[in-house]
């Protein structure tokens, strides 16, 4: 347990770093001073993909594959500041196991962050800034409520996507993360109520199935403001 | 649904979508009317009659064959659930009754799917039932339908296969409205091992993660199960599109939360070669 309370402390540690030298001020401070040279930083801000203006927001352009990637790392990115807070929060009620596979959540989600955005290189969007003010924290059942909707809306995510994609082996990434986000989705259930893992009954809103046992799909224009309330940041969707 | 974004969705794979539909538009007029009259859930298969109008003989046989090969392991996992819900005394009452049963009746739906769906694609579905199976694979698992503990241990390896194999065939799928419904069946098996792991922990009192774990010193294998190490080949990956997962930008993800992060894929020949440990002589899969 102690190593795993450092590697969450390590995560926080590179988040805050992160966060401290994309801000705005301190970017345009060390900049200097002289008109040509803060153009020339105008600039460089729109091309680097840590900073994100919130008023601005990104750019989801499904015109392409990086598009729909771009969609996953922006969902990929709300799961990890989710859980990055539920480990740092210690929720009433969660027992050492819950914790330990919480925490093994955790490290899936920024895993599959940090691979879109390497992945992605220079064409990932910037970083997201979260609201989870909806959610208590420090409450088992509000954590594992919110839980079950990401990740329920996540594998929904995936499979209404994965159709977009041109480039096979995107596809073949698409599904190997979307299977470990449904095993996740069952877990987060059955610590609700256990034998709920599949319920596709209850998941007809994301446009599960039941009677062809079939789990959820969704395209982005509907996922996408399911997520808004959660994101702060401005996401605009073009040629979706 | 909107039939209209669907239509847009194939022009980007198929540009004469329009072209194909439009000789037949006495199929679409007779497709619409029919809308009217069914139920939302009877329409993805709706629409799956009125693709196979459009694209006729054009359509690729071996998506006909990956679903084939999907409904053949969907036969697998039904007769298999079906005769160990039958077997007296297996799986004890209650939650792990409800469970499997519960996961029986999504497999027979993607038995009655499947089999729609290749009729309506023009194709001929495969036929298997109980007596071409032997669950006990020639006596690796003796008493699969007698010792909770085998039957626990073969139904996670069925299902971390499925989702391996599902995942495997995607490509051939790439662009096709029936990659969604294929995607909707992959994460329901997904959602399946991720509750059969459970179970079996739970029951085994073994360290069985809901996700595909690192095995012990690090091997592919996370169940224990050598007779299962087909099921979980290259499980222990750490590497995707090339990039490694471990400490990716200088995170703290260890290299087991790497391997579980990604699932990996079977290809068909390696779903063939476990499924037909199951498999009669006679109705191997070929």
């Amino acid at each position: 347990m102690k190593n795993n309370e450092l590697e969450t402390k390590t995560e926080l540690q590179e988040e805050s770093l992160l966060k401290s030298t994309v801000g705005r001020r301190s970017f345009l401070q060390y900049a200097g001073a002289s008109a040509a040279a803060l153009a020339l930083v105008a600039a460089g801000c729109r091309k680097d993909r840590n900073f994100t203006d919130p008023m601005a927001g990104v750019t989801l352009d499904f015109k392409d594959d990086f598009g729909v990637l771009n969609y996953a790392y922006a969902l990929e990115q709300l799961e990890a500041a989710f859980y990055i807070q539920v480990a740092n929060s210690n929720p009433s009620g969660f027992t050492t196991a819950q914790k330990a596979y919480f925490q093994d959540v955790q490290f899936h989600e920024i895993a599959h962050r940090e691979f879109f955005k390497k992945a992605l290189g220079t064409a990932a969007i910037g970083s997201l800034e979260v609201n989870f003010s909806a959610v208590d924290f420090t409450s088992g059942a509000s954590v594992l409520a919110t839980a079950k909707t990401f990740e329920d809306l996540g594998v929904a995510a995936y499979n209404g996507a994965g159709v977009r994609l041109k480039e096979t082996a995107y596809l073949v990434l698409a599904g190997q993360i979307v299977s470990v986000e449904a095993r996740h989705a069952a877990y987060v259930r059955d610590q609700i109520s256990n034998g709920t893992f599949a319920d596709l009954g209850t998941l007809s809103a994301f446009g599960a199935v039941d009677a062809n046992g079939l789990d959820g799909a969704l395209t982005p224009d509907k996922v996408l403001p399911l997520a808004a309330p959660f994101i702060k940041t401005k996401i605009n969707v073009v040629n979706l | 649904m909107n039939i209209i974004n669907i239509l847009d969705e194939i022009e980007k794979v198929d540009g004469e979508i329009y072209e194909r539909l439009n000789p037949r538009r006495a199929a679409m007029k007779s497709f619409f009317n029919v809308g009217k009259k069914i139920s939302l859930a009877a329409l993805p298969l709706a629409l799956g009659s009125m693709f196979q109008k459009a694209y006729g003989q054009s359509n690729p046989a071996n998506v006909t064959e990956v679903l084939n090969f999907a409904l053949a392991l969907e036969h697998l996992e039904y007769n298999f659930y079906n005769r160990a819900l039958l077997s007296t005394g297996l799986i004890p009452a209650g939650a792990a009754t409800t469970a499997i049963t519960t996961i029986r009746t999504h497999e027979m739906a993607h038995v009655n799917l499947l089999r729609s769906a290749i009729t309506g694609a023009g194709g001929t579905p495969i036929v298997l039932a109980e007596a071409n199976f032997d669950f006990t694979a020639g006596g690796t698992f003796g008493d699969v339908f007698t010792n909770y503990g085998t039957f626990l241990k073969v139904a996670t390896a069925f299902e971390d296969t499925g989702v391996r194999a599902y995942k495997g065939q995607a490509p051939i799928l790439k662009g096709m409205p029936v990659l969604t419904t294929a995607l909707q069946i992959h994460s329901v098996e997904a959602r399946h091992a991720s509750h059969l792991r459970q179970m079996t922990a739970a029951f085994l009192n073994v360290p069985l993660k809901p996700w595909v774990g690192l095995g012990a010193n690090g091997v592919s294998n996370d169940t224990g199960v050598p007779q299962v190490d087909p099921v979980y080949a290259r499980e222990n990956n750490t590497i995707q599109a090339n990039i490694e997962i471990t400490g990716i930008n200088g995170t703290a993800v260890t290299r087991a939360a790497a391997a579980e992060s990604f699932d990996e894929f079977l290809t068909g020949a390696e779903v063939k070669t476990i499924a037909n440990l199951f498999i009669r002589t006679g109705s191997k899969l070929t």
